[in-house]
């Protein structure tokens, strides 16, 4: 059996290391598109800081970590995928046959349409390489402007702030890191990094990136209501849609994802995908959407092997969860935090300490939760929701004080029965 | 074989050894914030539940981790932290659903129950046998596997 | 190491937060807590100060063992001079607390002035603020530490706080902290009433070091086998409590009962540990639920108790019906037998109202018994108190205890202590106080020791002093006749100290039980700087001894206050093995001043206080 796994990232590698445990004599190849080791995306910024080096990125540090399981890597784009012969062809022209294909190609960054984005020192923070380009240009002292203030922006940000430089972020909703905090718990984050001395506009957006050679910064970043802000560096940060260009008239559909069914099939037979490319089940909802975050990428990239290696397993779907800290300020979403029709939330915030706990819920069951600055136990929240733990008696306790779901879930589990 | 933590709320007064002991064998200091078994106290109920990690088969936190940081003890079969990998994203805290890894603000870097390289401080300081190191098939942890079996998202249970 | 050196003086006048070093030549002299706490008072305040006014300090103390392994090393101490007998005030307490204080890096927190309105203090680690305590003025303790943990986000963040009672001027309020672990008598609660302190809640993660590990590892886990192997500390506490006592000292005829006097209790075994945990009617359940520990206690003697969701004090309010704080042998005592109530449910539950609302129940309890006896004797009316205070009713208990707790009705009268009550009434002679402060559950004529220890405790009437009931009943270190005068000076002598220098380390009391001195000693010794050991420690002891004695003689206090009730000293016990027996305490008190080192009219000579260096 030829497995092919396209993308290097944790989907692929999982993919790959699990396709070598359950079919032990099939033959696995792992394309990767840029020309490193397999890397985790997510430590990037730690790399920014100097937390790790390079090879502290390195999805599987180990020496010969891939030789000794069998596996190829391979390091080269690919241009385009061919269902009728079950071949992938690369960049480099070289062409790959397969049995079964997992497409694990995550996503990209969006550039949006605002001219000057291509003057020099205007880069995304994506790649390996992108990474080397902003730690030279980002020193202590130089005007850094970031355009978008989401998850990624967000942890990019601090990585930036630590490298001592003159921050600014500019975000076009209306409160930072929108897609998991709530308007409270957005406002709280921006008060935060303005007594870090780091500039934070929201509901405002570039109109243009100028050359300015008179500086202070060789760049003039100019915003909706023509404030212009002085730049060294631009980071754009501004989303990221999943890869799947190279798919065109493949017949593989594709929505906001690639569309896959419980066994990570995309419409195409013996084509599957896994992780941030992947429009996957959703356990909230029942739905499928796109789910780019670790675990996610983990465990579509774990069920799509198992199935592709015949193994038949259904995937009852991610929890979309995400853990951020914003220089400093550790903030937490689960699932439906923004509630659901008919549910019931509870909301405890203390503004002067940084701390803002709510929790959904469905009836006595937990749904969702933010939760900022606070980082103890925070596990359990995906343990209470996706168990769908009937909360009881503690529902009304959680209501008073919901700080106490540590307390839920260890009373729920350990007590009740004993 | 290898033994495993065993827990029996019953016994527990709630005295805070296990936490203080552990603290000190991690941390160098009494320090029960930084223990990694927690009593919770049910005042209301007059209860008291050591808790920690069960160091489960899922190994949620280890799947989670993007950099490799976590792994299993191959003698003790604890999953342990590699403080020299961890860059401290945190994911692994929110992954794992019992709440048993968290993150020291202090270094920068995830904690967990290592089981003490076989002799776990905790076991050693409890007064009253709440908190015992015995053969794993012993440890009647089938009650927190159940758990972690339904938090299964389907891709964990035969891999 | 083992000290934080670190204090914390909170100026509420001002509502400042500053931190200074701990002054370690007086903590090499004074150990920590209580010894070196009120070095402090003794050092910053006038002895003779009204006790509610802004210029007295209360001072929350930790010793150098808290926090740290050793068995019981969780308790800290409130210091104060005391809103109810204007002496020295030191009420040590178990719990959490001391341990989160120690943890935030602080050996003390000393509190001078008053706020101009009711708050908070809230320590998280280095940062520590006053904050408005509006919201919680008015509330119970229980509502208070519940409150202020939500309103934080916290739940792991430990407080100690007054009730309404202390709030509202009851002389002998608490403060209580996790609950119901109290730093109980005195009315040190009352001081912090007065100065609009509502609270202090503390979350701790700095950690406690000691000087050496390796050894005080060994020390503290040899200590700890001697706890476990004790017959009290290793079986009779854990199993039943302090309350293992009820009976006892019962059967020996040292039980005072109706405000003494009687020196028996028929009731007694409707109130013991053995009836705590009888199954009752109603649920088969017993009263007891388990026993819980204090801070790194191993021995755990701590009572959880629920009340009968039948009994007519609860029976409507479920917000009862949860298991809380269950009764010690000296509340029991207090609320039972003192008042002559064998009614178990209706003590439970007035032992819940006295930590709900930050009370000491042993004064509460006596002063109760004090407003019977006046009442029996028709002194005291129903139009007065409301209802009938007749010996005996579980009615009266609940209600007054209820009254007293929020300062209403009758309970503001109640809440005057015995002392004030019985001489507002005409009948001084019936509060059973000594200095202000009510006995607690053992009668002087049936223990002998006892009587000394009463008269001349610096704190008032108090069994923690000098517990020579360990010697004179159960025989530790040896046993004595309890009915017999001769050696007791000098037993309650080398109590007294040995008491003072264990209260000022960070550890229990309760661990004498099993540990002399030289279990004590390596530990601190191991943990701090410095030479430790047990002779040391005894003359650490004897000088707090004569600093707190040095207090009270500048606030006013002579040996003429070194005396006991006249129904103590008069009226001969009526049953029991003490038949015909009253407190000789004429018969030791001479000998304890000759002991002491003080002038026969009971005043320190200056060649003591020179060669203890005070």
């Amino acid at each position: 059996m030829q497995y092919v796994v396209v993308g290097a990232g944790p989907a692929g590698v999982v993919a790959a290391e699990t396709l070598r445990k359950v079919d032990p004599a099939g033959a696995v190849t792992l394309i990767g598109g840029e020309p490193e080791p397999p890397y985790s995306r997510m430590a990037i910024p730690y790399m920014l800081t100097g937390k790790v080096g390079e090879d502290g990125t390195h999805l599987r540090p180990a020496a010969g970590h891939y030789d000794a399981r069998g596996i190829t890597v391979i390091n080269d784009r690919v241009a385009r995928v061919d269902p009728a012969t079950k071949t992938v062809v690369t960049e480099s022209g070289a062409s790959h046959a397969y049995d079964r294909l997992l497409l694990a190609t995550g996503s990209h960054p969006v550039r949006p349409p605002v001219p000057g984005l291509d003057l020099p020192g205007v880069h995304h923070c994506w790649t390996l390489a992108d990474a080397r380009a902003i730690a030279e240009k980002a020193t202590e002292g130089r005007h850094v402007v970031q355009m978008g203030a989401g998850f990624i922006g967000c942890i990019i940000m601090e990585s930036l702030w630590e490298r001592g430089v003159k921050l600014s972020v500019i975000e076009t909703a209306d409160r930072m890191v929108p897609r998991m905090m709530d308007t409270r718990g957005g406002a709280m984050i921006k008060q935060w990094c303005a007594n870090k001395d780091i500039d934070v506009h929201t509901s405002a957006s570039v109109t243009a990136v100028e050359p300015n050679p008179a500086g202070p910064g060789d760049k003039l970043v100019r915003l909706s209501d023509g404030t212009g802000i002085d730049a060294d560096l631009v980071v754009v940060a501004t989303g990221v849609h999943a890869y799947t260009e190279f798919l065109d008239g493949t017949g593989i559909q594709v929505d906001r994802g690639i569309v896959v069914d419980d066994h990570m099939r995309t419409t195409v037979p013996d084509i599957y995908a896994a992780g941030d490319c992947a429009q996957g089940r959703d356990f909230s909802t029942g739905g499928y959407d796109v789910h780019a975050i670790q675990p996610t990428a983990v465990e579509h990239g774990r069920t799509a092997a198992m199935n592709m290696a015949g193994i038949d397993v259904a995937y009852q779907g991610s929890l979309i969860m995400n853990v951020l800290d914003t220089v400093g300020l550790i903030t937490c979403s689960f699932g439906r935090w923004d509630g659901v029709p008919g549910g019931d939330t509870a909301r405890v915030v203390d503004e002067g300490a940084y701390r803002y706990m709510c929790l959904q819920f469905d009836g006595d069951v937990l749904v969702g939760a933010l939760s900022l600055g606070r980082t103890d136990h925070m596990g359990v929240v995906r343990g209470l929701i996706q168990n769908r733990t009937r909360l009881g008696p503690w529902k009304q306790r959680l209501m008073e004080d919901p700080n106490r779901v540590m307390d839920a879930y260890v009373s729920l589990s350990q007590v009740a029965g004993t | 074989m290898q033994k495993s933590l065993h827990i029996d709320p019953g016994k527990c007064t709630g005295c805070l050894q296990c936490e203080m002991a552990c603290s000190y064998d991690n941390e160098g200091a009494f320090n029960p914030s930084k223990s990694r078994i927690k009593v919770f106290a049910f005042h209301d109920e007059g209860r008291f539940v050591p808790y920690t990690c069960t160091q489960c088969d899922e190994a949620w936190c280890m799947q989670a981790c993007p950099v490799d940081a976590i792994s299993v003890d191959a003698a003790t079969g604890a999953k342990v932290v590699s403080d020299a990998r961890c860059v401290g994203c945190k994911v692994c805290t929110i992954a794992c659903p019992f709440g048993t890894i968290n993150y020291n603000a202090d270094t920068g870097k995830v904690v967990k129950c290592d089981l003490c390289e076989g002799d776990p401080a905790c076991a050693t300081a409890c007064p009253t046998d709440a908190i015992t190191f015995i053969d794993a098939n012993w440890t009647g942890l089938e009650r927190m596997r159940a758990w972690a079996a339904k938090t299964d998202s389907g891709a964990q249970a035969s891999a | 190491m083992a000290w934080a050196r670190n204090v914390l003086r909170v100026n509420l006048t001002a509502g400042t937060c500053t931190n200074e070093p701990l002054n370690m030549d007086w903590a090499m002299k004074y150990l920590g807590q209580r010894g070196l706490a009120t070095k402090y008072l003794y050092e910053e305040i006038d002895p003779k100060v009204d006790p509610l006014s802004p210029d007295n300090k209360l001072i929350m103390t930790t010793g150098p063992l808290t926090g740290t392994m050793a068995s019981t090393a969780g308790r800290y101490s409130v210091v104060t001079k005391g809103a109810l007998t204007g002496a020295i005030a030191c009420s040590n307490s178990g719990g959490f607390f001391g341990n989160e204080m120690k943890n935030a890096g602080y050996d003390m927190i000393i509190f001078e002035g008053k706020a101009p309105k009711p708050v908070y203090l809230l320590v998280q680690d280095d940062s520590a603020q006053l904050v408005d305590a509006a919201g919680f003025w008015g509330k119970s303790v229980w509502d208070t530490e519940e409150g202020i943990k939500a309103k934080h986000g916290d739940p792991q963040i430990r407080v100690a706080s007054i009730g309404i009672s202390g709030e509202k001027g009851c002389k002998f309020a608490c403060v209580v902290n996790d609950m119901h672990r109290a730093a109980g008598r005195s009315g040190v609660g009352t001081v912090m009433g007065s100065k609009n302190l509502k609270a202090v809640a503390i979350r701790g993660t700095k950690g406690v070091k000691v000087e050496d590990f390796a050894a005080f590892a060994q020390v503290t886990n040899a200590a700890k086998a001697v706890l476990a192997e004790n017959a009290v500390t290793g079986q009779g506490l854990p199993a039943f409590g302090t309350q293992v006592l009820m009976n006892v000292i019962n059967e020996m005829g040292a039980l005072p009962t109706r405000n003494f006097r009687d020196i028996q209790f028929e009731g007694a075994k409707d109130i013991s540990a053995e009836a705590m945990a009888e199954p009752r009617r109603s649920d088969g359940k017993p009263n007891l639920v388990r026993n819980g520990a204090c801070f790194g206690c191993t021995i755990a003697c701590g009572r959880v108790s629920t009340i009968d969701r039948t009994h007519f004090s609860v029976a409507e309010r479920p917000e009862y019906h949860k298991a809380s704080g269950g009764l010690e042998y000296e509340a029991a005592w207090a609320l039972g037998a003192a008042t002559g109530v064998n009614d178990l449910d209706a003590l439970t539950f007035a032992n819940f109202l006295c930590n709900e609302q930050g009370m000491d129940p042993i004064t509460f309890g006596t002063t109760l018994g004090a407003a019977m006896d006046m009442y029996e004797e028709g002194v005291l009316t129903t139009a007065q108190t409301g209802m009938p205070l007749t010996f005996g009713s579980a009615e009266a208990l609940v209600k007054m205890v209820e009254l007293t707790g929020k300062g209403e009705g009758f309970g503001v009268e109640l809440g005057l202590g015995s002392k004030r009550l019985c001489e507002k009434y005409g009948r001084p002679e019936l509060s059973m106080s000594v200095k202000g402060q009510e006995f607690p559950a053992y009668d002087g004529r049936g223990i002998q020791g006892m009587a000394l220890t009463y008269a001349t405790s610096n704190r008032g009437a108090c069994h923690l002093r000098s517990y020579t009931v360990a010697s004179e009943v159960l025989g530790i270190p040896e046993k004595t006749d309890p009915l017999v005068t001769d050696g007791k000076a000098g037993l309650v002598k080398a109590f007294q100290d040995a008491t003072a220098a264990v209260d000022s380390a960070g550890i229990c009391v309760f661990t004498t039980f099993a540990w002399t001195l030289d279990d004590i000693a390596p530990q601190i010794d191991a943990a701090c700087e410095g030479n430790w050991t047990s002779e040391y420690l005894l003359e650490v002891g004897e000088r707090i001894w004569n600093l707190e004695r040095q207090f009270n003689m500048k606030a006013g206090f002579t040996g003429a206050d070194d005396t006991l009730p006249k129904r103590l000293l008069k009226d001969a016990a009526k049953t029991g093995p003490a038949t015909g027996k009253v407190a000789e305490l004429d018969k030791m008190l001479p000998e304890y001043y000759e002991l002491r080192g003080w002038t026969p009219d009971g005043t320190p000579s200056n060649e003591t206080l020179s060669r203890l260096g005070v």
